[in-house]
């Protein structure tokens, strides 16, 4: 079982998205004056500075826009990972976000730019947020 | 030439050891503040400006000035990561123009290798923050922010790892005719203290893909200091000095939908080859943060020495180096052969200075100006570019 970093708590601008991944949604906001997509999630929008932001759900679908396989990693809880790949993935509804793209075997050779891939919600050993990765549709 | 000549680089020094236990990073910035004063022939008290990005124990804007045993006029605290000297060279620029300081510093130091930090390989944790709580579950290190970039550039451009190799095969030659660089190489136990083939490139361990071992800096302690004068004091000093022609400034950060393979420097080079009055194309010398191979990539064409994406082909063949026609690159042996304590910017500056003094260990011919561009932070994450711009007298 895997057992990644927490997200910790209190932190205002990000609590609602972690709510959100416990329920299973991956959450984002778009902007009420300027109607930007706002990701990672901030009280303001980050293109006009407008205070109210709507929050939606994501169909969690999207395409791997670049990757890289980590092979040396000293962080606690990635130590004994094996190579894995790490990636910014585009989701369909306009926002980027860093996560990791799970696949079996050499992720070198299984994961690629431009790659459709889907949300999973996975479970961690401790801690009460899964965390959000994706994996090949 | 028409330039404005408001300031100048009047003394430097780098720290000569790599390895460097039992020091503090307090006390490399303060021998390296006297031996770079001594440099230009000026006196501590004559120091009435700080610059500091933070580093050393204790130190920053609150505690540098007392444990040096200095009354600045101005202090400047910019910490923007490695590109912090070149933001410094940029407001010492700026504020001795104004009339409001006549000899600033700035100084270095890092005991990152004796402390055995993990800078490529850790990663950040700190306290809940937007950012954090977003990125720490992923593991991403530091080196696989750069190699998502390179990877990129590879898919968009077409660039090759043979391509790319070309800028740790340049360097390196740099470096071995560099004594200080040969001397930590062999400090920090490098498997092999000679110069280096393509091959040599990519048959290096994978550190995170597709960045290889050889294409990475290094981890060493190290540090020195920059003073930098206005042109009343620069008619006076010991050596000839070395103007600040022009600088720009500059952020970028992840963005939904932005291209990656463009670099903050991109906004800060235009900005100081516009002030400095100079193109791209008659710079002889550029000094480019070598974190990896891929940042001296994507800075080179940011800077505009080729159209973006094309920074393969215009690195290949080995023409980067000291002893060939056109534009030369990192000729102390950079961040991947010679020094990197952490923050590398300042040593861009150095090395710059000793190029427009005609004092590099890979000195180019007739070489009148130069380009210093820092990236300090992830390049394809939030980092900062700071581009100066340095003209022998
Ligand atoms: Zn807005």
């Amino acid at each position: 079982m895997p057992n990644r970093p927490q997200p910790h708590f209190p932190e205002p601008d990000t609590q609602h998205y972690w709510e959100g991944v416990k329920q299973g949604e991956l959450r984002y906001q778009t902007c009420d004056a300027c109607s930007a997509v706002n990701f990672y999630p901030t009280a303001h929008c980050q293109k006009c500075g407008n205070l109210s932001l709507t929050w939606r759900q994501s169909r969690g679908e999207g395409t791997v826009y670049t990757f890289s396989v980590v092979m040396q990693n000293r962080i606690p809880g990635f130590q004994e990972l094996g190579a894995y790949a790490v990636a910014y993935v585009d989701l369909d509804e306009g926002f980027r976000m860093l996560t990791n793209v799970m696949v079996d075997g050499d992720p070198t050779q299984n994961v690629h730019i431009g790659q459709r891939v889907r949300v999973d919600f996975e479970k961690q050993d401790t801690g009460e947020y899964p965390i959000p990765v994706f994996r090949p549709i | 030439m028409s330039q404005t000549r408001n300031a100048a680089i009047a003394g430097i020094h780098e720290y000569p050891l790599r390895v460097a236990p039992g020091v503090s990073a307090m006390q490399i910035k303060a021998a390296s503040l006297k031996a770079a004063l001594d440099d230009a022939g000026l006196k501590w008290s004559d120091v009435d400006g700080l610059y500091d990005a933070g580093d050393g124990e204790g130190g920053g804007g609150l505690g540098l000035a007392a444990y040096l045993g200095l009354k600045p006029r101005v202090i400047d605290t910019t910490q923007v990561g490695g590109s912090s000297y070149e933001f410094h060279a940029a407001h010492a620029l700026r504020d001795i123009a104004a009339g409001r300081v006549k000899v600033a510093v700035t100084t270095y130091g890092s005991t990152a290798a004796s402390q055995r930090f993990a800078i490529g390989t850790g990663g950040g944790r700190g306290g809940a923050s937007w950012s954090t709580n977003m990125e720490a579950p992923y593991g991403s290190t530091l080196i696989s922010n750069y190699a998502m970039v390179k990877q990129r550039h590879m898919h968009q451009y077409g660039t090759t790892n043979e391509q790319l190799a070309e800028i740790s095969v340049a360097t390196r030659k740099h470096a071995m005719r560099n004594p200080e660089a040969v001397k930590a190489m062999t400090d920090l136990q490098f498997v092999k203290v000679d110069n280096i083939s393509v091959a040599d490139v990519l048959e290096s361990r994978m550190v995170a893909s597709p960045l290889r071992l050889l294409e990475c800096c290094m981890v060493s302690d190290g540090g020195g200091a920059c003073v930098f004068v206005a042109p009343e004091i620069a008619r006076d000093i010991k050596k000839k000095p070395v103007w600040i022609l022009g600088s720009g400034e500059a952020t970028k950060y992840r963005e939904n939908g932005g291209d990656i393979t463009v670099s903050a420097a991109a906004q800060s080079a235009p900005a100081a080859f516009g002030q400095a009055g100079v193109r791209p194309d008659e710079i002889d010398i550029a000094m480019v943060y070598d974190s990896f191979t891929i940042t001296v990539a994507v800075c080179l064409e940011d800077l505009g020495f080729c159209k973006k994406g094309e920074a393969g082909q215009f690195v290949g063949d080995g023409h980067l180096a000291f002893d060939r026609p056109g534009l030369t690159l990192n000729t102390d042996g950079g961040g991947l052969s010679s020094n990197h304590p952490g923050m590398r910017g300042l040593f861009l500056l150095l090395e710059a200075t000793r190029q427009m003094r005609g004092e590099s260990t890979s000195q180019v011919a007739g070489a009148k100006l130069a380009v210093a561009h820092g990236n300090g932070g992830l390049l394809g994450g939030t980092h900062t570019g700071g581009t100066v711009i340095l003209a022998a007298d």
